[in-house]
């Protein structure tokens, strides 16, 4: 089971978070102004790498609070927890 | 004689606490500390158990968790029967009954043995290769009797009567395994007050220790050593021992979790004790001291009851002070057997030994053992055993350098010890995704680069003296470097694989894999038929994914297939170490999750009163919900049309307090709700109420229900039963991600609002005496329009609202105060005959009126338009979640599965919801499938059956007869519009 630091609670077990998929994919301000293959690629594509990636976790049964991770998707080492809104730090990896 | 093979002293055994056990019906006398394992050799029994597949005669091959072959029923009493136990871990008490498995008639004369008479037709591959066709065939006839013919134990029948308890721990550092890796490990990670757990799976902490009865540490006999470092860790409070206690498995972030044996080694069971404890440990660092496991020889026959492991047959001398045998020869590869010979000397034993390496090779151990008195006969092979349930002779012969053999001789003996040098325990590790690494000079897979915050010491990672092994375990549990002074251990040993022979190789069996029967011919097979990855190897021939997980077997399997491929191991590569590393009981994994607490059941608050007054229950969810309250002599249906008949004549009453209820508060609470529902909010009046549909980003229908405008800045939403918690969690996703700059808060109030729904053209006449604080006259309190005020004096949210199409409302009230009111309506209705309905009357009156619901008339794959919703979306929003999907092309073609209605020619036909629905029933299999029911009841109110579907294209179909699959063939029925009773929906307003 995984150690998932929330950012506002501390290190905590992974039974109490909701995972939320990639991080980072901002809703189109207007959705209306994409072509299907624009919408399409917002709804279903993420980049699903081997290595660091930005994902969603919910506090679900904590603070109920969202927030973004980096996480070794080979390893499963957290390299940060940081709240939503934030700017991803810097620390490789994709997109 | 009782315990004609127990030595007259010595031995870690209690011999002031004899005990009595029973295998297959016989007495078996013992003593405290027994193994039942030690107990059965000490009473002179050798033959335990009949082979998976071969069924041969099968005894007690090691003494410990590695044990293959001696795998027992243990029956501690009624509730208490458990199959497949090692008989080298389970230990003896008073009363327990033992029985072998795997056998018929009985253990001592086996039908299926026949089974190994007819093993030339029985190779590696054989179920793949010969059941393959007709696939039916499986089925139906090869595999119940595969089944009954190879077998392990028996399930038990009755519940399991005993407790089992779950529990959490942190520590600084986790020690696995107790020998002297692992307690020096524990001493010095201890030594500056840090938490640490050191848990071994054996009754007693000490590893080797406990039956290296010469070796010596720091000038102290190792036992000495052994009882000072245990005090030493028990005086400190920062440590907590666990012995009986197995680390199965390895997870992320140092997730450890453990098994800890309470009450099975007891004799009697005592109630306030669990039998068995999880132990979930989360540790900063983990030290791996799992030591190594002794690898047999594979040579013809190698398998007869009587040929242990040659440190299996020490440990039975002089741990548990039995003999495994008064004639042993000890068969070797290596150097660990000597001591192991040299003990069995010393307990008065009649002892040979034969080492297949040339006397060069073998170091001081023939002078050693030849100064004893002891036969040593270096450059031997093994070629055979003789004996059927028991061994009485080693086939030996000489092997000169070249592999060529020479004449045999048969060296009578009744026990045989054999070691072919050890195998690191890296379970463990390779569970925690670290890299193993192969080591040539040890011939084995050792721990490389830890994945996780690990330490591998001593025996685990390949360090076999004891002065190492110590200095090792203490530099991983983070001492300062320091050196032990200990009597040099006997290390280093020849890899073998099959021993030479001068046997055909194609006709003897040699086991590789004692519990799966896999023989070094079948692996041989294996590489010739082109498997040449070791997992393909393993699949095919089954090697190594026993129970035992391959513990005694791996390395003989690998090292063969690297042999006959002529390439180095590490090329071959091992396979995955998966949890767990000992079978653990479902009862531990459980732990208290069963009974009540299997799942959590939520009942409304009203639900005693439903009881009480003879309801039936359905589960949804979590939900225990009434169904229907039938009279006596009802049955369900007749219940359901009284139900309904009562809301449609007079007045009927429902606990719909499982709704789910969202209170949306904030400035921006309305612009909250027009982008998070299809349709529009921001001149919702307070005082009004709205039906609500939301969607998913992808357009399709995620969850409905009523929503009230209480204030201009606060909202009442209510959502399905089984919604409630999405819903929230998704409002707070937008919320909190994606729109951040809303003042809005979200707040469950599910638990706290209790739901009465009063149904019926009665239902103002019922309620109106009661409510205090608002005009219920229709024209000051039409329906869709939401009130505050009093009823019975309780506060209540007074919603005029129907699903069943009649004049309603649903009166919320505080959970507390649901009983109080419920009862006084349920008084006050009397006159007018009020009748409480379940949801199954709730799910009929809707769906005459064609009210959908969510999951029943949508699958995830509907969308507004699909459920005849398309006119509630507000077009002029500019956007909504989901609004951009309804316009891909998907969405509109015009062959989408749309909801219509579906009227049997029969009317009094059922349909079966889930029925596929065909145009034509005449045509070609597989025939084009239009759709399906969704839901189907008997319509008292319409006199016949209706049914709603989603049908391709179905708006386009009415009048249209289609095909309906029924259990008895098709059936024809018309499309309908999905109305079937109040098509104008005026008797909401009465
Ligand atoms: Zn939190």
């Amino acid at each position: 089971m995984l150690l998932v630091t929330c950012p506002h609670c501390g290190a905590r077990p992974e039974i109490e978070f909701r995972y939320g998929g990639e991080a980072h994919i901002a809703r189109p301000a207007d959705p209306s102004a994409l072509d299907d293959r624009q919408w399409a690629e917002f709804l279903y594509f993420r980049s699903n790498p081997k290595g660091v990636y930005a994902e969603r976790w919910n506090h679900a049964h904590g603070c109920g609070r969202w927030f973004n991770a980096l996480r070794d998707t080979a390893s499963d080492a957290f390299l940060a927890t940081y709240p939503a809104g934030q700017q991803r730090p810097d620390l490789g990896g994709g997109r | 004689m009782a315990q004609p093979c127990r030595l007259p002293a010595g031995g870690r055994i209690d011999r002031a606490k004899p005990l009595r056990l029973r295998f297959n019906g016989r007495d078996i006398e013992a003593y405290a500390g027994d193994s039942v394992a030690a107990a059965l050799l000490a009473n002179g029994v050798r033959l335990v158990g009949r082979s998976f597949k071969y069924h041969r005669p099968r005894g007690i091959l090691s003494h410990g968790s590695d044990e293959p072959n001696a795998l027992l029923q243990v029956d501690r009493g009624p509730g208490r029967i458990d199959p497949n136990n090692r008989a080298t871990v389970v230990e003896a008490a008073d009363g327990i009954a033992v029985s072998s498995q795997n056998h018929w008639p009985s253990l001592e004369h086996d039908l299926g043995a026949v089974n190994d008479l007819l093993s030339p037709v029985l190779p590696a591959g054989f179920y793949y290769k010969t059941f393959m066709w007709p696939q039916s065939f499986w089925q139906r006839v090869y595999e119940p009797k595969i089944r009954a013919a190879a077998g392990l134990g028996v399930a038990p029948h009755e519940a399991d009567a005993d407790r089992y308890v779950h529990r959490h721990a942190h520590c600084a550092v986790l020690v696995v395994g107790g020998g002297p890796a692992g307690l020096a490990a524990a001493l010095a990670a201890s030594d500056d007050g840090a938490r640490v757990i050191l848990a071994d799976e054996q009754p007693e902490f000490g590893g080797t220790l406990l039956h290296d009865l010469h070796a010596t540490i720091d000038g102290a006999p190792a036992g000495d050593w052994r009882a000072q470092a245990l005090a030493t860790l028990a005086a400190r409070a920062n440590v907590t021992l666990l012995p009986r206690t197995t680390a199965f498995g390895y997870y992320n972030h140092n997730h450890i979790a453990l098994v800890e044996r309470v009450g099975d080694h007891r004799a009697r069971q005592d109630d306030r004790r669990p039998r068995e404890r999880l132990w979930q440990v989360r540790a900063r660092q983990v030290v791996l001291a799992t030591g190594a496991h002794e690898r047999p020889l594979v040579f013809a026959d190698n398998d007869r009851p009587g040929i242990m492991l040659a440190e299996s047959v020490r440990v039975f001398i002089n741990r548990y002070a039995v003999a495994p045998g008064r004639r042993i020869v000890f068969a070797t590869s290596g150097a660990s057997a000597y001591a192991a010979a040299a003990d069995a000397k010393a307990a008065g034993l009649d002892v040979t030994l034969v080492d297949i390496r040339a006397e060069a090779e073998c170091g001081p151990g023939p002078a050693m053992l030849r100064a004893r008195g002891i036969d040593v006969l270096p450059a031997h092979t093994i070629v055979g055993s003789t004996g059927r349930k028991a061994v009485t002779g080693l086939i030996v012969a000489p092997v000169d350098a070249n592999g060529i053999v020479g004449p045999r001789r048969t060296l009578a003996c009744d026990g045989v010890g054999m070691s072919g040098g050890w195998t690191p325990a890296v379970h463990l590790f390779s569970q925690s995704r670290g890299k193993l690494r192969y080591d040539d000079a040890i011939d084995a897979f050792v721990p490389g680069t830890p994945a996780q915050a690990e330490r591998s010491a001593g025996a685990a990672r390949g360090i076999y003296d004891l002065a190492a092994c110590l200095a090792d375990g203490w530099a991983a549990g983070g001492g300062a470097a320091r050196d032990f002074a200990a009597t040099p251990s006997p290390t280093g040993f020849r890899p073998v694989r099959a021993l030479p022979t001068d046997a055909d190789a194609k006709r003897v069996k040699a086991f590789v894999d004692f519990q799966n029967d896999v023989t070094a011919k079948d692996i041989a097979l294996a590489v010739r038929e082109g498997f040449e990855s070791v997992e393909h190897v393993k699949r095919y021939t089954t090697t190594g994914m026993a129970t035992d997980q391959g513990k005694t077997s791996n390395m003989a399997a690998l090292g063969l297939v690297a042999e006959i491929l002529d390439r180095p191991v590490p090329q071959v590569g091992t396979t995955t170490f998966r949890p767990p590393y000992t079978p653990v009981t479902f009862g531990t994994i459980v732990g208290s999750a069963r009974g009540a607490l299997f799942d959590p059941i939520r009942v409304a608050p009203l639900h005693d009163w439903a009881a009480a007054h003879g309801a039936r229950f359905e589960n949804v969810g979590l939900w225990r919900r009434a169904w229907h309250f039938p009279r006596p002599g009802e049955d369900m249906h007749a219940a359901v049309r009284r139900e309904c008949r009562a809301v449609r004549e007079s007045v009927g009453i429902f606990d719909a307090s499982t709704l789910g209820k969202i209170e949306v508060v904030g400035r921006d609470a309305a612009e909250f709700l027009h982008r998070i529902y299809i349709n529009a909010w921001l001149k919702l009046e307070p005082g009004r109420c709205r039906y609500g549909v939301m969607l998913k980003e992808d357009g399709f229908i995620f969850d409905d229900g009523v929503v009230a405008r209480m204030a201009p800045d606060r909202f009442h939403v209510t959502t399905t039963t089984g919604g409630a918690a999405r819903v929230l969690a998704h409002m707070e996703d937008y919320l909190q991600t994606e729109w951040p700059d809303l003042e809005v808060f979200l707040t469950s109030v599910s638990e706290q609002w209790a739901v009465i729904a009063l149904q019926g053209p009665r239902a103002r006449d019922v309620l109106a005496p009661l409510v205090e604080g608002i005009d219920l006259a229709a024209a000051s309190f039409p329906h869709m329009a939401v009130r505050t005020g009093t009823i019975c004096g309780v506060p209540t949210r007074l919603f005029r609202v129907s699903f069943t199409g009649e004049l309603g409302y649903e009166i919320n009230v505080p959970a507390d105060y649901a009983r109080a009111v419920w009862e006084a309506l349920w008084a006050r209705g009397q006159e007018f005959g009020i009748t409480p309905y379940g949801t199954e009357a709730m799910h009929v009156l809707r769906a005459e009126r064609g009210f959908i619901i969510v999951g029943q008339e949508t699958d995830g794959t509907v969308t507004p338009d699909d459920v005849g919703l398309g006119g509630m979306i507000a077009r002029a929003k500019a956007d909504f979640v989901g609004k951009r999907s309804l316009a891909r092309p998907d969405m509109l073609k015009p062959d989408r599965k749309q909801l219509v209605g579906l009227l049997a020619d029969a009317p009094d036909l059922v349909l079966e919801e889930g029925a596929q629905i065909v145009a034509d029933p005449h045509q070609p299999i597989p025939m084009t499938m239009l759709g399906h029911v969704t839901s189907s009841y008997w319509s008292d109110a319409c006199g016949r059956a209706i049914a709603l579907a989603l049908v391709s294209g179905g708006r386009a179909r009415m009048g249209q007869t289609l095909h309906v699959t029924t259990p008895t063939g098709f059936a024809p029925a018309r499309v309908a519009a999905p109305v079937f009773f109040d098509p104008k929906g005026e008797r909401v307003h009465g």
